[in-house]
């Protein structure tokens, strides 16, 4: 029998977060910071908008884009949240939560031998939504002296002919990093200098502990038309079951995004439509509630980092910290295994987020106070005995 | 400084001080004189335990009593207030808006006791006109907290 598969998709490897899930599932005992979606339920309101839609026997397709209703709410959300006015009508898909957009945005915009610049340590799934499109991925180490944000030189380095689509990966997975305005407005000079477009994932953008609330570059001069921009629903107002995200981009590039997710998809989930239209009118408050509880942990988090003497550079995006383990001479993979087996707690490997996540660990701090604190208990244990104390 | 302590301690009034000072990002001192500050200004008037009765094998009778008064001369809704509070089986009395005037949530070992209570005591009382006891049958949700939850962390344990 030939084989029945491809060889692009055999040639792409699993997920290094895969690996590591498989290990800590079978020890039953073990605590985890190791999990990329908030603690807290849905807000009740919310929840509540969803069950009544299923109440009134709104279970049929929406149109292909999503509601109207809540493109139009999506519009006005932006319009508030980073001044950027989107056409509800040509220039918004809501789509099954932000990975679906990342896959059509570059299948939409990708020939093959095009390139794509994936600024990394970041989400596991830029490099193989690249490669099922058809482009060739092309890393960018980005380093903790640069607070692991994406400077002009690093951009201006990797930059070939072929190149045609820069990933923004910010507030960033799983670093923590973020990107003010004056760092991106560089980086933005550099987009249009080569005529390049964007694809920028602002799922994390509720979550910010700067002094400054978060900025969409593609609210910077001239960068609209070259964006797309990727956010949802699962990480501000929590609710990753519910599988909902949204693409804003200019109508033309939108425009082939819609035709995939037609064929591919249809359309997203009508129940988490209706609550979303919730979410995105009445949960300032609880977004604000659940941003002051995450800041506050991720305070407790570093104080506790240093005191044991983990080095860690201030994330102020997400909800991750990204200690780096290099001078206890392991790899990211040998400590986290260790300290897995050794103190049963389980944080993800840098490298599970690309290569130069080397020496470093992705610690969650989306975990009620109780269990940090049991957590980074052990974690002092583990390495205080690294230390010989 | 001040709403942040109270949102965090009016849920963890336990929570130890050098925590709280690392959570706000505010020294162990700082936070420490804000709250003996609070503490001083009747801001924050004690710290209670959220017990969840029906879980004992305590016998426990709570019922809220509907008020009405006629307030007299020279004695106004304060002075009523408190001839009622001043009994200790009494936990909680509010001044209302609406049909009826004080809410009186009361405590008792028995029915009896509570019925006791209204009849030789709350009634009686010059500036009572009437009253109308309803016992709690089940606690489901008492300061915020849902007494019935199961916390259980139901995420998977790794997840990108």
């Amino acid at each position: 029998m030939r084989s029945p598969l491809s060889e692009k998709i055999v040639a792409i490897p699993p997920s290094g977060i895969r690996k590591f899930f498989d290990l800590v599932s079978e020890m039953k005992d073990a605590i985890s910071l190791g999990v990329g979606e908030p603690d807290f339920d849905t807000p009740w309101h919310i929840r509540e908008e969803g069950i009544y839609s299923l109440e009134k026997g709104r279970t049929f397709y929406t149109g292909n884009a999503g509601l109207r209703e809540l493109r139009v709410e999506i519009h006005n959300y932006l319009k508030r949240k980073i001044d950027l006015s989107y056409d509800p009508d040509n220039e918004i898909l809501v789509t099954v939560g932000g990975s679906e957009a990342i896959d059509i945005a570059l299948r939409a915009m990708l020939d093959p031998g095009d390139e794509v610049l994936v600024p990394q340590p970041s989400f596991v799934s830029y490099v193989p939504c690249t490669v099922l499109a058809g482009g060739t991925a092309v890393p960018i180490a980005l380093e903790e002296k640069d607070q692991f944000r994406l400077t002009p030189e690093k951009l201006r380095q990797n930059i070939t002919p072929k190149t045609k689509i820069l990933v923004m990966p910010f507030p960033n997975n799983p670093t923590g990093a973020i990107m003010t305005r004056s760092e991106l407005e560089p980086i933005a000079e550099i987009i249009k200098e080569h005529d390049l477009f964007v694809l920028s994932d602002e799922i994390y953008s509720e979550l910010t502990y700067g002094s400054e609330a978060h900025v969409s570059i593609a609210s910077l001069p001239g960068m609209k038309e070259r964006t797309v921009l990727i956010n949802g629903f699962s990480k501000a107002f929590a609710m990753t079951g519910w599988r909902l995200g949204y693409a804003c981009a200019p109508a033309v590039i939108l425009k082939q995004m819609l035709k995939i997710h037609q064929f591919a998809i249809m359309c997203a989930p009508t129940t988490s439509q209706y609550a979303a239209i919730d979410a995105m009118k009445n949960s300032d408050g609880d977004v604000a509630y659940m941003r002051e509880s995450y800041d506050q942990r991720r305070r407790f988090l570093l104080h506790a980092f240093e005191e044991m003497g983990l080095e860690c550079f201030e994330p102020l995006g997400a909800f991750y910290a990204f200690p780096s383990i290099k001078r206890f001479g392991m790899t990211s993979d040998e400590f986290a295994n260790r300290l897995l087996n050794e103190e049963k707690v389980a944080v993800v490997p840098g490298t599970a987020f690309g290569d130069s996540g080397e020496g470093f660990l992705r610690v969650s701090y989306a975990y009620s106070l109780k269990s940090l604190k049991e957590a980074l208990g052990r974690i002092e244990r583990f390495v205080g005995h690294l230390d010989g104390k | 400084m001040r709403e942040k302590i109270l949102a965090v301690m009016e849920k963890n009034s336990r929570i130890d001080i050098k925590d709280l000072a690392v959570l706000l990002g505010e020294s162990e001192v700082a936070v420490a004189n804000e709250i003996a500050q609070m503490e001083k200004e009747h801001i924050i008037c004690g710290y209670h335990t959220l017990i969840n009765w029906d879980n004992t094998s305590e016998e426990k009778v709570v019922a809220l009593i509907e008020v009405k008064v006629t307030p007299q001369r020279g004695m106004g809704f304060d002075k009523i207030a408190e001839r009622i509070y001043q009994y200790s089986e009494v936990n909680s009395v509010y001044l209302m808006s609406g049909a009826y005037d004080f809410t009186v949530i009361i405590e008792g070992k028995t029915m009896r006791q509570v019925a006791q209570f209204v009849s030789e005591r709350l009634s009686p009382m010059d500036s009572v006109l009437s009253t109308a006891t309803h016992f709690v049958l089940k606690k489901y949700k008492d300061h915020g907290t849902i007494l019935c939850d199961e916390d259980q962390d139901e995420r998977m344990l790794i997840t990108p």
